[in-house]
């Protein structure tokens, strides 16, 4: 049932994957030249003991898997509640709530993917990567996908108007981009942020990439993180399926 | 066996009880409606039949089932066609019948050859592979109406099915909805035009603040509650009223709206004689036969629509 769900994404996204899957590719292109060759020239020495751009990279992909996770948790699940009333269409046929809700987020982890993989390629072909480990940002990328995905559905559904979302990216997106080890490590924050970093799911993934494209072990254990990572996704699905429920039997 | 079966059925949204205790039997082969005002109750008394909305009391089989323990298995046996259009603007008019017939778990060829059988029988093959967008209203109408048929259901649902239409597309989309009921299948429907109800229904419940106030055949209920014709007088003054007691003793009835006077009359004709050898001169006269809108009245003290 919940395939069937997926099935009908899928085919929306074929509209699209063209132009999609292209973008996907441009981003993360353009980040390799601008901070590569820009910021990266002002870095002297590394970080950590590796070159800027091969330090960052790992900390970009996890990042770019957030946004797009987030992206497409929120204004595709609002308008399926009030504005194309998908949700709703989708309700009445033989479906569950679990269908409707799993059927999306497998296709928001999909899109994850997609955007993560084409960022990979891209920095193997610049060379950033220090380990056969790198293949699994993939699967880090997928997690953190949902671990942000599941509460960002769980409040999409919940809002009633764009202006929400709008907040949710200044005051989510924004602060856990910049303070997560993406850009420079969170031990150079104060120890006040570097727990507010250590709360955001997305440092959790940051580590976990950059120890595998590095090859170095993570500063947290691997399983710890993924459990974070996962306690995330549970609570917040546990919340979406709660506020779908309410909206969808009435 | 009916194919609904409601007793005692209630639902409420807090303190607000919306439908308070409605029985109902629909039975297999039936063209079945609901009529009423907006806030009479139709729409969530056809949200739980959908099994979208649980019943707050009460009795209610669909079937032969539970709607709350067997709602997938049910809802795969019913079509829907909701008040709001909610087909998908991004897909062609094809695809909306594929996609939703995969959550029906028909296969893909299966639901391709039903997808060309439905839009040839709404009329749209033509636009099979236009996207929904540019659709006007009545075709979006009878696409949606195709939608709900997608997997052969044994009940039709239509909410509401030509409000917002022009008249001439709630004409085709009635012939069509005729069309289904010859074929024999199960409609239910609710509305707030008599004229509709009059068309499609076999039976009806005639429904107002969430309780049943009638319930018959449309040509029943009329000579059950209303006169076989209506005289309309209009008079040419600010208010109706002090011309009902000079109509005293003409018909059986009257009604005062705001900007006209029913007469409730057998003959017409000679009810308008009466009137003008009283004499009487409104400036606009018109007789016409008993409708459902008259039962409404006579029941509520109501019109339909506002």
């Amino acid at each position: 049932m919940t395939f069937y769900v997926l099935e009908y994404y899928l085919v929306n996204y074929r509209r699209v994957w063209r132009s999609s899957v292209l973008s996907s590719f441009v981003l993360p292109l353009l980040t390799m030249l601008g901070f590569g060759v820009g910021v990266g020239a002002y870095v002297n020495g590394g970080v950590q003991g590796v070159p800027y751009l091969d330090w960052m990279v790992p900390g970009l992909i996890a990042s770019t898997a957030m946004q797009v996770a987030v992206g497409e948790s929120t204004w595709p699940v609002l308008g399926n509640f009030e504005w194309q009333r998908l949700y709703f269409t989708q309700g009445a046929a033989p479906l569950r709530v679990t269908d409707i809700l799993d059927g999306h987020l497998l296709f928001v982890v999909l899109r994850t993917l997609i955007s993560s993989a084409a960022f990979l390629a891209i920095a193997t072909a610049f060379g950033t990567m220090h380990s056969w480990w790198a293949w699994l940002t993939l699967p880090i990328a997928a997690l953190v996908g949902l671990a942000v995905a599941t509460p960002t559905f769980a409040y999409s559904s919940t809002v009633r108007g764009d202006t929400y979302l709008a907040i949710l990216f200044r005051l989510g997106v924004l602060p856990m981009s910049l303070f997560s080890g993406v850009f420079f490590p969170v031990q150079s924050l104060p120890s006040a942020l570097q727990w507010v970093a250590y709360g955001f799911p997305l440092w959790h993934a940051v580590d976990l990439s950059r120890a595998a494209t590095l090859g170095v072990a993570p500063t947290w254990p691997a399983l710890g993180h993924v459990a974070y990572l996962a306690l995330w996704a549970g609570a917040g699905w546990w919340l979406a399926l709660r506020q779908f429920r309410r909206r969808l039997t009435v | 066996m009916a194919l609904i079966h409601a007793r005692g059925l209630v639902k409420r949204f807090g303190d607000f009880t919306a439908v308070d205790g409605i029985d109902v039997d629909v039975q297999r082969g039936e063209a079945f409606g609901f009529l009423g005002p907006n806030g009479a109750g139709k729409s969530s008394t056809m949200r739980m039949i959908g099994c979208v909305s649980p019943p707050s009391g009460g009795v209610l089989r669909i079937l032969d089932l539970d709607p709350l323990r067997d709602g997938v298995k049910i809802r795969g046996r019913l079509g829907v066609c909701p008040q709001l259009d909610n087909l998908d603007p991004e897909l062609t008019v094809r695809e909306n019948l594929t996609t939703y017939a995969r959550f029906f778990g028909i296969p893909r060829k299966v639901a391709r050859a039903r997808a060309a059988e439905l839009l040839d029988f709404v009329q749209l093959t033509e636009r099979a592979d236009s996207k929904v967008e540019p659709l006007s209203g009545g075709m979006k109408r009878r696409l949606t109406i195709a939608r709900a048929l997608v997997n052969e259901p044994e009940i039709v649902l239509l909410d509401e099915p030509t409000t917002g239409l022009d008249p001439q597309a709630r004409h085709l989309v009635w012939e069509r909805l005729f069309r289904l009921k010859q074929q024999g299948v199960t409609l239910v429907l609710t509305t707030h035009y008599m004229d509709e109800a009059e068309q499609l229904c076999d039976r009806l419940v005639v429904m107002d603040g969430g309780t049943i106030v009638a319930e018959g055949s449309p040509r029943t209920l009329i000579d059950r509650y209303s006169t076989r014709e209506v005289v309309e007088l209009r008079f040419a003054a600010e208010s109706q009223e002090p011309f009902a007691d000079k109509l005293d003793g003409i018909g059986e009835r009257l009604e005062i709206l705001p900007d006209r006077i029913l007469l409730y009359v057998e003959q017409g004709d000679d009810a308008v004689a009466a009137v003008t050898a009283r004499p009487l001169s409104p400036a606009n006269v018109l007789v016409r036969r008993s409708s459902l809108e008259d039962v409404f009245l006579t029941l509520t003290g109501r019109t339909l629509v506002d």
